[in-house]
């Protein structure tokens, strides 16, 4: 089914009341995942944005909750409030990026109330990529540009119109609102196939890459590999699948916040004891980590890897490292007895 | 566990004992503020908390207290940073934050039957405390066989619970044996490091788990004695320490391999270590 994009403008400016609505606009630094309050803000013609869209589920910065000292008392305050949020315009690496996010901050033991309070009340429309940008390789992980995964709406621009795919029932309750829909024509269904048939053209075979890790902890690939990069988190920050953080205390007199932070294992200090023992003290073993966690430790203990192709690290990198050739090379590395 | 996993349940500070001669080591005990936040945190020996000094941080600790003595917390930190630095000087009566407990903890199933060897160096000794004080209890000491406890620190003065150790002196239920480093003026019990005392003991592996926890280069000398002694890696547990933030198996800190110290830890065979990467 397919809906003009003057009555998808329409249903769209309606859920304002209703709805924060987070879509991509143009800014300064390029694509952005922002609020917006009509239709008629929303970049259509984008790859993808700067920046994942995780942070409205996992802020940059986020209070955990505070606290007043007065004398030897202490009073402890949280609230969450939380907007029901429709994010538009998530591309489908983006859209699978959050589905492994949600392994995250959920394990055997704990759920994090801060991140599935968001992820509760957010009903994201995912929107096929028409273009394909050439640090794309999602196709790698068995995902696609017009790959559904993720998204509770999942649209693909035919130009003056969108083809619907209504996948979950929180989708049902945004899509009730669509008015007018109609069936494709005979070109229009030929456009679907050919966006739906489409693949990153760039790829990178992962088929042996988890088995080949089992065995290169103590490999000298690790040894070289990293020698150019500045160790600026670029890439961690750009990931949409990159999660780690650090709490910490913003203190003001006798009143206090604890707040997060994203923070990642690329950072020197990241696993710095009390004592002074560092664990990872080096790069070498910083990127072996980060690369092992993404395509070993994770597949191991949640059955993906974790890492979806958008290719934001290999854009953001200052010194052009690309974590396709670093898989590559670890596939054709040539094992040492461990 | 409360709902909020990320909120710490309010403690009062009611002693700040300086525990060691260099003055470097101190024991707080913290007191339940009420019957519910005790009754939700229930806990056992190898188990952590993270404690807030508000207006500074959090971090983690050993809890040094067993489940067998109620209403209270007690841990032994060493002033290294800046939370372990606010907790040294606060002044008893204040109140601080507490999240857990946290982690995994001694298997005393498995030991249920079995004699078990607890071997500590240093400050790292609060857990194994905890350990000794549980099966100790009156209500569990017959589910265990001999239960010897080695533990040494450079000199007398650091030793910590020395009022206890001398208790355990006394106490047939209990073999304790205690050393220091190099000889000391008053000292007649042992001198030697862990190592060769633990290879005079020699502690038969029959039937026995060990328990050992301290130093780097003390559990690196200790594990191939304990191997000539018979001790398979799956009889021989320890505990890692790591930097936590979270303790909640997120944040990414404490990740070894497929494993989260905070959540899947502390507590690990040596046949567990051995299947992950050496970095810890």
């Amino acid at each position: 089914m397919k809906i003009s994009k003057e009555k998808f403008g329409q249903a769209f400016d309606a859920l304002v009341a209703e709805y924060q609505i987070i879509a991509p606009v143009s800014d300064a630094n390029g694509i952005a995942f922002k609020g917006v309050k009509s239709f008629s803000e929303v970049k259509q013609d984008y790859l993808n944005s700067k920046l994942p869209p995780k942070a409205f589920f996992f802020p940059q910065h986020e209070k955990l909750m505070s606290y007043k000292k007065e004398g030897k008392d202490v009073t402890v305050k949280s609230e969450l409030k939380v907007d029901n949020t429709v994010l538009f315009g998530i591309r489908p690496c983006d859209a699978k990026g959050m589905q492994l996010l949600d392994m995250v901050f959920k394990n055997d033991q704990y759920t994090d109330p801060y991140y599935f309070e968001r992820r509760d009340k957010s009903v994201i429309i995912g929107v096929a990529c028409n273009k394909i940008a050439p640090t794309c390789f999602c196709s790698s992980f068995g995902l696609s540009p017009a790959g559904s995964e993720g998204s509770d709406i999942f649209l693909i621009d035919l130009g003056d119109s969108y083809d619907v795919e209504v996948i979950t029932e929180k989708g049902k309750a945004v899509a009730a609102r669509f008015e007018e829909l109609s069936e494709l024509s005979a070109d229009e269904q030929a456009l679907v196939d050919k966006i739906k048939d489409a693949e990153t053209s760039s790829k990178v075979d992962v088929s042996t890459t988890t088995s080949k890790l089992d065995k290169m902890f103590n490999n000298p690939y690790w040894d070289t590999l990293q020698e150019k990069c500045i160790g600026c988190n670029v890439c961690s920050f750009s990931c949409p699948t990159c999660h780690c953080f650090d709490i910490s205390e913003e203190v003001r007199k006798n009143e206090g916040t604890r707040v997060r932070t994203w923070d990642a294992c690329m950072a020197p200090l990241f696993t710095l004891h009390g004592s002074g023992h560092n664990p990872r003290d080096n790069k070498k073993a910083r990127w072996r980590q980060r690369m092992m966690h993404k395509f070993n430790y994770f597949v191991h203990n949640n059955g993906s890897m974790s890492c979806v192709g958008c290719g934001r690290c290999i854009k953001g990198c200052p010194v052009n490292m690309d974590i396709r050739q670093v898989i590559d090379g670890a596939n054709k590395a040539e094992l040492v007895v461990e | 566990m409360q709902l909020n996993p990320y909120i710490p349940i309010t403690m009062k500070l009611v002693k700040n004992l300086v525990e060691t001669e260099d003055k470097l080591i101190n024991t707080f005990t913290l007191e339940f503020l009420n019957k519910q936040d005790e009754e939700n945190f229930k806990y056992m020996p190898g188990q952590f908390a993270e404690l807030s000094a508000y207006g500074h941080g959090e971090a983690p600790f050993g809890i040094a207290t067993s489940p067998t003595e109620p209403g209270i917390l007690k841990f032994s930190v060493a002033k290294v940073g800046c939370v372990s630095n606010a907790l040294h000087l606060m002044e008893e009566g204040t109140m601080v934050g507490v999240r857990g407990p946290m982690g995994n903890y001694y298997p005393l199933e498995k030991f249920k039957g079995k004699n078990v060897v607890i071997i500590g160096g240093g400050f790292a000794f609060t857990t194994l405390r905890s350990l000794a004080k549980y099966m100790l209890d009156d209500k569990h000491r017959g589910d265990y066989g001999d239960i010897t406890v080695i533990y040494g620190a450079r000199n007398p003065g650091l030793l910590l619970y020395k009022e206890e150790l001398a208790e355990w002196e006394n106490n047939p239920n209990i073999n304790l044996i205690t050393t220091i480093d190099r000889p000391a003026e008053g000292w007649t019990k042992h001198v030697g490091f862990i190592p060769s005392i633990t290879e005079q003991i020699a502690p038969s592996s029959v039937d026995t788990y060990a328990v050992v926890c301290g130093p780097p280069a003390m559990i690196k000398f200790t594990l191939p004695v304990l191997e000539k002694l018979n001790f398979t890696p799956e009889s021989i547990y320890t505990s890692l320490e790591m930097r936590m933030k979270c303790g909640l198996g997120i944040c990414g800190r404490c990740n070894i391999g497929t494993e989260y110290v905070c959540k899947d830890g502390p507590v690990f065979s040596m046949a567990q270590l051995k299947e992950l990467p050496n970095e810890y």
